[in-house]
């Protein structure tokens, strides 16, 4: 009755342990009453084990169910979907520990738990999720050990089962999986996702450009560490001034925002030509939900599943939902669309009448004066770089006719506000012109020679069409605050403290230890997290052969499995080799001595038992077969603790009797 | 067909029973070798496998890398613990020890001896008596031990008895489902050993065995020197309620019987034909209550059968002789 009861609370401890671990890893990503419902079972579980109080009856467990439930569905709004159907496991887990008495009940908790633990993934993939994985992997499977252990006895009346051989053992089961883990994960073959749809809020957690901008847009993006992709350089690394990367192109202008071109593809994309030196890089793009697909300016080639829009806009086929990789071919010298087509001609000076008068009169004024395109263009420049501008996160609201009242009256923006009153400028004074938003810069990791592009270095800037050479970059923001565009957005913001800490410039101390953190992380990204179809089939090419397809992966898989399986057996279930103690061994001999006068000690006999035997057999060595068997007995059975103190002598008086016994044959 | 894929000789395709090897007895050691151990999945190990399918299906939808790689470490997981659950029960050594003779009625108690000789302590192994005539059942309640490394354990196993005579213990179910009850392993095994099983005594004697006209001694079976209380020892089945210490036993001590200095002078035939009954066995019967009331009354008595005639004597080997001559007349 007392071992059971201990071995209940083993069990229970075990479970609640580990399902603890999961928890608190569900309460960075579940509304927060989820884990303290579940803190709140797990004690009461806990002090009926403890404090003997009966089970709650089903007619308080069937209305706390219902109030679970509702409490999902009044949080979530539904209860299907990624996160209502989670929060909705949990809540039932830590309900179903009220009834969980039986073997039966514990085994099942155990594998609804394992569930539970690995759907952590959902929420993150980062590489500190394995530890919590692990621990609790390793307490669940100790449960299961404990529980599949229960009822059984042994004649030694201490446990040979203390806790830490518990957790030994399922760290050791778990251990010898890792080999299968590894050739399933590199073998496996790899189908692309997803079955089926989808639950939307799936992927509400990603940030990232949006289709369209508004003042403080981007700014309030830059907010975020985020990072937003990784880019490998085949070649030198171009300066930072010309690392614009590019993403929506933005053309609508109603009232406030600026909106993407219409869906329309048939327009034909604008003429590139390039000249000069070509920029080779991989781009490691973190998953935004989205389609934009981000590269250099101006691209040449063509990632996979990817098109090109008419204003050079690359999006995929469909939304980034996972981390990809891909690589790109930049020219950074061009000619973009020197022929401007009527329909591109109508898009570009488009703007809504009847707003923002004093912009369109100072632009007015420019062009009386007779200005050329170019003139008027440094004219803008000009106007930010001599009056007082400033460039910050934090710009007051601007009031009913937004470029007015920045251009005359707050004079403080962020990037968005310079890029959208100079395209507004330029259009009101006849000169086709864009937004072009982006990605500006990027840091440099030494430790893999690649730039981390994050979410701070967001940026828009704009694209005025010139009769002779076609589309042209203008960065006003560059005019503003130089040192933004020649080293970064930590240089150039007075007010840096309200850049996210890993985008600033002080403690380089810190920094340095997150690079060469970082540089893991993405190592983690390509070879672990990235790892699909296409990464395994070039794994494969590489190491067998160039002519492997797809198709033979499921064979070589089956072989490499078989073979593996075949070695584990074998050191699994291959008969151990006997180690015995020293004083063991000495007994051993002793034991041998006695066996040549027909004295066999039986398997279930007793040292004690059998030294009785023997003495009653060779009543003249009794003394010496006593003494010999009481010592080794004694060793034996010792505790630990002063066992080790006592070994040596033991074994050297052992060593000495056994030496100096001889049998004397009985006639 | 048998040999080709080396089943049992007596492989029966129609009748499940006939599907397992049996491991067999060589000089009372019964070894479970590896093609003795027969695994299937528990119901919690198809439970396990419908986690790993959902657990797949989930990281394909959600394209989570390591997601696959959770999985791929549960179903390895899976994979190992089968091989731990089999060498759990693999290479175990079984024998039996003498058994006890017990009378007909009660449970006959065989002493399995399961040694671990691969230096690997084993846990929960669970022994129990099969039911040779429907394959998969057992009879008995199992009995679950851990077993050290190197050493034995000891496994009681209860047989209900119903005849006297020698009874064959039956074939034996050994399982285990250690460490993760995903798999179930068993082995069934012969063992050498049987219990001889004595006639149980009827309830009162009806006929006095002194009333014997072949009986050489007046004396009766009657209590006799019943002033010399010498001590007690553990109730046995048979013995007079008379004799029982009651008060001893309201102190907890258990069931606990008187024992006389009686004189045992007097010797008493007890013979077969001095019975009454309609049959043998309840003449049987009778003359072993006989027996049970001259051993504990501690007469001297002498057992005379049609066959076998065993000269009055006392003592406990005396009175086991007598019993067995009975058990197997």
């Amino acid at each position: 009755m007392f071992i059971k009861a201990t071995l209940k609370m083993q069990q229970l401890l075990w479970l609640l342990l580990s399902l603890s671990i999961t928890f608190t890893v569900y309460t960075f990503n579940l509304n927060n009453w989820v884990p303290a419902f579940f803190v709140f079972f797990a004690t009461w579980r806990y002090l009926i084990e403890k404090k003997h109080w009966p089970f709650p009856k089903l007619w308080l467990r069937l209305p706390i169910t219902f109030a679970g439930g509702l409490a999902v569905l009044a949080t979530y709004g539904s209860l299907f979907g990624r996160d209502a159907s989670l929060a909705l496991f949990a809540v039932m887990i830590s309900l179903k520990l009220l009834e969980t008495k039986s073997k039966r009940d514990f085994i099942i908790m155990v594998i609804l738990g394992y569930f539970l633990t690995v759907n952590t993934l959902l929420f993150t993939q980062a590489i500190w999720v394995i530890l919590t994985i692990t621990l609790a992997l390793v307490g669940l499977t100790a449960c299961l050990i404990v529980t599949s252990h229960a009822g059984s006895t042994h004649s030694d009346a201490k446990n040979l089962f203390t806790w830490k051989a518990q957790a030994k053992l399922a760290g050791h089961l778990l251990l010898q999986a890792v080999p299968i883990m590894l050739v399933l994960f590199v073998l496996f073959p790899r189908i692309p996702g997803p079955i089926w749809g989808i639950p939307q809020d799936a992927y509400s957690g990603m940030t990232g450009l949006s289709d369209s901008m508004e003042p403080g847009n981007i700014s309030q993006l830059s907010l975020s560490s985020k990072i937003a992709f990784r880019a490998e350089f085949k070649s030198a690394i171009p300066p930072n001034n010309q690392l614009y990367w590019r993403g929506p192109v933005l053309w609508h202008q109603t009232g406030r925002s600026w909106h993407i071109s219409s869906e329309k593809l048939d327009i034909p994309v604008e003429a590139l030509e390039t000249s000069g030196p070509a920029t080779d890089y991989t781009i490691t793009l973190e998953p935004h939900n989205r389609n934009w697909l981000l590269m250099l300016d101006l691209p040449t080639n063509l990632p996979a599943n990817a098109v090109v829009k008419h204003d050079m806009q690359i999006v995929s086929k469909e939304p980034v939902r996972t981390r990809i990789r891909y690589d790109g071919r930049s020219y950074l010298h061009y000619q973009l669309g020197v022929k401007l087509s009527d329909y591109e001609r109508t898009l570009s000076l488009q703007l809504l009448d009847d707003e923002n008068p004093k912009t369109r009169q100072l632009a007015a004024k420019w062009v009386s004066e007779n200005k050329s395109p170019k003139d008027i263009i440094r004219a803008a420049l000009t106007m930010f770089k001599e009056q007082p501008f400033v460039y910050t996160l934090a710009p007051p609201r601007l009031g009913r006719e937004p470029v007015d009242d920045f251009l005359f009256n707050t004079k403080r923006g962020f990037c968005e506000h310079y890029a959208s009153s100079f395209v507004y400028l330029m259009r009101a004074a006849g000169i086709p012109a864009r937004i072009v938003t982006g990605y500006q810069g990027g840091e440099l990791n030494p430790n893999g020679h690649y730039l981390i592009v994050r979410q701070s270095d967001a940026h828009a800037w704009a694209e005025v069409w010139l009769a002779d050479q076609g589309w042209v970059r203008v960065d006003p923001t560059s005019a503003v605050s130089p040192n933004r565009i020649e080293s970064g957005i930590a240089s150039a913001l007075p007010d840096s403290n309200l850049l996210p800490m890993l985008s600033r410039q002080d403690y380089p101390f810190l920094k340095k230890i997150y690079l060469n953190w970082d540089s893991v992380n993405n190592g983690w990204n390509q070879w672990v997290l990235g790892y699909d179809q296409q990464k395994q089939l070039d794994l494969l090419k590489k190491i067998i052969s160039d002519k492997i397809v797809w198709e033979d992966i499921g064979l070589i898989l089956v072989l490499v499995l078989i073979t593996l399986m075949a070695i584990i057996s074998y050191f699994l279930l291959r008969n151990k080799a006997k180690v015995l103690d020293p004083i063991k061994k000495v007994y051993l001999r002793f034991l041998n001595q006695l066996e040549k006068t027909g004295l066999k000690k039986l398997a279930y006999e007793g040292v004690t038992d059998f030294s009785k035997r023997a003495a009653e057999k060779l009543p003249e060595q009794a003394s010496e077969i006593v003494a010999i068997s009481e010592l080794f007995s004694s060793s034996q059975y010792a505790k630990q603790g002063e066992a080790h103190i006592e070994n040596k002598r033991t074994l050297t008086l052992l060593k000495q009797l056994v030496k100096n016994f001889k049998i004397k044959r009985l006639k | 067909m048998a040999k080709a894929f080396n089943l049992p000789d007596n492989f029966k395709l129609s009748s499940p029973k006939t599907w397992f090897r049996i491991a067999q007895p060589i000089d009372n050691e019964t070894k479970l070798s590896r093609r003795h151990i027969y695994i299937l999945p528990t119901r919690f190990g198809w439970l396990y496998a419908l986690l790993l399918i959902a657990l797949l299906i989930g990281s394909i939808n959600y394209s989570l890398s390591l997601g696959f790689a959770m999985t791929f470490l549960l179903a390895g997981f899976g994979a190992i613990s089968m091989l731990h659950t089999w060498r759990n029960l693999a290479n175990l050594k079984a024998t039996m020890q003498r058994t006890s003779p017990v009378f007909a009625g009660e449970d006959a108690v065989f002493e399995l001896v399961v040694t671990d000789e691969s230096n690997r302590s084993r846990y929960a192994i669970s022994a129990q008596f099969a039911n040779e005539n429907s394959g998969f059942q057992t009879m008995t309640e199992a009995s679950c031990r851990d077993i050290q490394a190197l050493n034995a354990g000891v496994f009681k196993l209860r047989l209900a008895s119903k005849k006297r005579g020698w009874v064959k213990a039956p074939r034996i179910a050994f399982a285990t489902e250690f460490p993760v009850s995903f798999f179930q392993v068993w082995a069934y095994a012969e063992v050498d050993s049987q219990c001889l099983i004595y006639p149980k005594p009827s309830l009162r004697s009806q006929t006095n065995p002194s009333s014997n006209a072949q009986g050489n001694s007046g004396n009766q079976p009657t209590p006799q020197g019943d002033d010399d209380f010498v001590g007690h020892r553990n109730y046995q089945f048979g013995d007079s309620p008379k004799r029982v210490d009651w008060k001893a036993s309201s102190r907890e001590q258990g069931l606990l019987t008187k024992l006389f200095q009686g004189e045992a002078t007097s010797t008493l035939w007890l013979d077969f034909n001095a019975t009454t009954g309609e049959n043998i066995e309840l003449r049987i019967s009778q003359l072993t209550r006989w027996v049970v009331d001259a051993e504990s009354e501690k007469l001297k008595y002498g057992l005379r059968l049609p066959q076998l005639s065993i000269n009055p004597s006392c003592g406990d080997a005396h009175y086991h002789q007598c019993l067995a001559a009975l058990a197997l007349m």
